[in-house]
């Protein structure tokens, strides 16, 4: 067994530290066999909750699949910060083509894989948001409905952060993006819907669909290896905040993705075959405004003259999911 | 074995024979007939443990076959047209990244005004993409070009783009020798490919590269794609040996000896430039065609060869480069520099615009003439032409062009019939 162990202590957050569970239960990044798939030297911001959700996810789908692993990666800050030769943080096979096709190369890695009589290696793809409800939305649909045998992460940071942060189908309704500036009668992004990709991915009925946050590393860990034992399309959403597109403190990434979470912003769950079998219930529940204030992204919600409507109409958002996906019980 | 067979379906079993371990497509006119029976062949067990995947878009059918072929597996796919121009950002990368894929393009024009007829607007919207494009003369090439272009594709590590004639080859049935498996498998080594993503040997594919790099990568993938004007005919001649008949190579002459007159020429008008050329001779005219076979690369020394005895050149092209004029008549007089030989272009089957061979007739006189307009377009209708241009002028709010000159085209037909 490891000797040496990473332990998680996060005081007054109502999380048990890695060493009080049993061993089977500690999380893949505290054994001394972890595989650092995504390895330490790449050149990802301070704070930054994407390389944390990578790191996390691909080492636990790598011991999922016994280290036969290949990812495909989207254009985006993982793949930049990861990647600029002759250095690459990835110890595992990676593949980045372009922005938009990345769920389609995946399908092509299975295929060939299929081809060749290789189904013992499995097959990630990754990308942002951007990547993921916009510009290649087309590609995983696609994918999602022939149920390809690909399981695929976004990170979602709500925005086109590696462009500079700009607004994208994720971004949530009144953040300030640098194309939603906090200027105008209407400041911020729009009053929308947004694209909620993890609904769009349960109603194409493919066999596994869930959210994950960094705020729950032991939860997200789970998440993948359960999806790692399905056949088939799979889907996890993973909630990744950017101290830099968000203007959070560096320092407090876990505790912004925390705020979400708690806040009902952003609910966690997981579907089977398009029905949601599971979600994590609330423990502590927050006000929305207590996330908002965090991040400088909804500042100027703050006034003067301080922007009331917009902020019942996020607690509204919040209120919604706590009732549709029951996280009160 | 002769079999009087469609040029799609023959193109679809010459790629069966080469044994492609992953197709992805997606349908679009004139290509479908191919990927059809592929998807057929696929299901029904013929093509070993291959994969036929559906695809969404053209763009995801290039992506598909850029992971399969990095992940080691031979692959195929067929567009044209709206299709390849989709595709496009896929068909850049798959070349910056070496990959020997293979794509058939069914020549077609690219709208707008949207027409599904053929000429060769879409392939050479790409020709700078880095893969190597080939173009078949009659359904009998077009065959033998895909066995040549896997062979090719997986020696130099680089796409290649085998382009048909859309409806005049894809939809024309003709007796075509189909080769025996045994044969193709002995002209075609399995995949070995140089690059892979394998658990076992771990590595970075599709890096960023900065301005430190990027010169000297680009300058390395322009040196390895010129191996393919060396590669092309040693392939050609392999193929002719085991297949025991011509197909392929850089580009071939047709009656050039003693030529005055070169008639330059792509795919398959070649075969009616060939019947213009034979009268023409008849008649005591001193005309000969180069058909260039590999325009990606450009065989530019060789066509210097080929045509610097000649006093006149006369391209005919179905593109048009909009504001410029010709395409290949550009590179063609690139390769002509500082000789004394005039090169005309002409622009001719634009849209599926047929190209009849007393029109053909007609050019080389007009050319001897010295009437030939620059670029010339053939068989212009000038009327038609005139008339729009003049109610253009006239009228600020015209109206979309297109449909103007259809129901002008339709006026001036009833009126002449």
């Amino acid at each position: 067994m490891p000797e040496q162990r990473i332990k998680f202590y996060q005081t007054g957050t109502y999380t048990a530290g890695n060493r009080l569970l049993n061993e089977e239960a500690r999380t893949v990044q505290s054994r001394m066999d972890r595989t650092n798939s995504l390895n330490s030297g790449h050149r990802a911001c301070q704070g930054c909750g994407e390389a944390l959700g990578a790191r996390y996810a691909v080492d636990a789908a790598m011991r999922a699949a016994h280290d036969r692993l290949i990812a495909v990666n989207a254009t985006g800050c993982l793949e930049v910060f990861s990647s600029p030769y002759p250095e690459s943080a990835w110890q595992i096979p990676w593949m980045h083509s372009v922005f938009g096709n990345a769920p389609a190369v995946a399908s092509g890695v299975a295929a060939a894989l299929r081809a060749k009589g290789r189904e013992d290696v499995k097959v990630i793809a990754q990308g942002g948001d951007g990547a993921t409800v916009d510009i290649g939305f087309g590609c995983l649909s696609g994918m999602f409905e022939r149920n390809d045998d690909v399981l695929y992460l976004c990170y979602d940071n709500e925005a086109y952060m590696n462009t500079g942060i700009q607004r994208s189908g994720a971004t949530p309704p009144f953040a300030r993006t640098n194309t939603t500036q906090a200027v105008g009668e209407t400041p911020g992004n729009l009053p929308s819907t947004g694209k909620n990709l993890p609904r769009i991915a349960m109603a194409h009925g493919i066999p596994y669909v869930a959210t994950a946050s960094v705020a729950d590393l032991h939860d997200l860990e789970a998440k993948v290896t359960r999806a790692m034992a399905v056949q088939g399309a799979r889907y996890l959403h993973i909630h990744v905040p950017c101290p830099l597109g968000w203007g959070s403190d560096p320092a407090h990434t876990i505790k912004v993705a925390r705020m979400a979470v708690e806040s009902g912003l952003f609910p966690l769950f997981e579907a089977q075959f398009g029905t949601v079998v599971d979600r994590m219930p609330i423990r502590h529940k927050v006000s929305v405004e207590q996330y908002l204030e965090l991040q400088d992204r909804f500042k100027h919600l703050f006034g003067p003259p301080r922007n009331t409507d917009a902020i019942a109409a996020i607690q509204a958002i919040a209120d919604a999911n706590i009732a549709t996906y029951g996280l009160t019980a | 074995m002769l079999a009087q067979i469609e040029g799609s379906q023959a193109v679809a079993e010459s790629v069966v024979l080469c044994r492609p371990e992953v197709i992805a497509a997606y349908p679009i006119s004139p290509q479908t007939h191919i990927v059809e029976r592929l998807s057929r062949m696929v299901k029904h067990g013929d093509v070993g443990r291959c994969q036929y995947l559906n695809v969404e878009s053209e763009f995801a059918a290039l992506s598909v076959l850029i992971g399969a072929s990095a992940t080691g597996a031979r692959t195929y796919t067929a567009t044209t047209s709206q299709g390849l121009l989709f595709m496009a950002e896929a068909v850049y990368n798959a070349a910056g990244l070496g990959l020997p894929i293979v794509m058939t393009i069914a020549n077609r024009a690219v709208g707008a005004p949207i027409n599904i007829w053929n000429d060769h607007s879409d392939s050479m919207a790409l020709r700078d993409a880095g893969w190597v494009q080939l173009y078949a003369e009659t359904n009998q090439e077009a065959a033998d070009l895909h066995i040549q272009a896997f062979r090719l594709a997986e020696e130099l590590s680089c796409p290649v783009m085998v382009c048909m004639d859309g409806y005049i080859l894809t939809h024309a049935y003709e007796a075509v020798d189909m080769p025996a498996q045994s044969l193709v498998d002995a002209f075609l080594p399995p995949y070995s490919p140089v690059q892979v993503l394998d658990p076992k040997a771990p590595i970075s594919i599709g890096a960023m590269v900065g301005p430190e790099a990027f010169t000297e990568v680009k300058y390395l993938a322009h040196h390895q794609y010129l191996r393919a004007l060396a590669l092309i005919p040693e392939v050609a001649g392999a193929f002719a040996q085991q297949f025991q008949r011509l197909s392929g190579g850089l580009c071939s002459p047709y009656r050039m000896e003693g030529a005055s007159i070169a008639v330059v020429a792509l795919g398959s008008v070649i075969g009616t430039i060939k019947e213009a050329i034979d009268e023409l001779r008849l008649d005591g005219i001193a005309v000969g065609c180069v058909k260039i076979g590999c325009y990606r690369p450009f065989p530019m020394v060789q066509l210097r060869g080929t045509l610097e005895g000649v006093t006149r050149v006369i391209v005919v092209e179905k593109d048009l480069a909009v504001g410029m004029g010709g395409i290949v008549s550009a590179d063609v007089r690139m390769a002509l520099q500082g000789l004394p030989i005039p090169i005309h272009t002409v622009i001719a089957g634009l849209g599926g615009r047929s190209i009849p061979k007393s029109s053909l007739k007609q050019m080389v006189q007009d050319a001897r003439a010295e009437r030939l307009s620059e670029p010339h377009f053939l068989d212009l209708n000038r009327t038609v032409i005139d008339n729009e241009l003049m109610r253009r002028r006239d009228q600020r709010q015209a109206g979309p062009m297109a449909e103007q000159v259809i129901r002008a085209v339709n006026a001036i037909g009833t009126k002449v019939v």
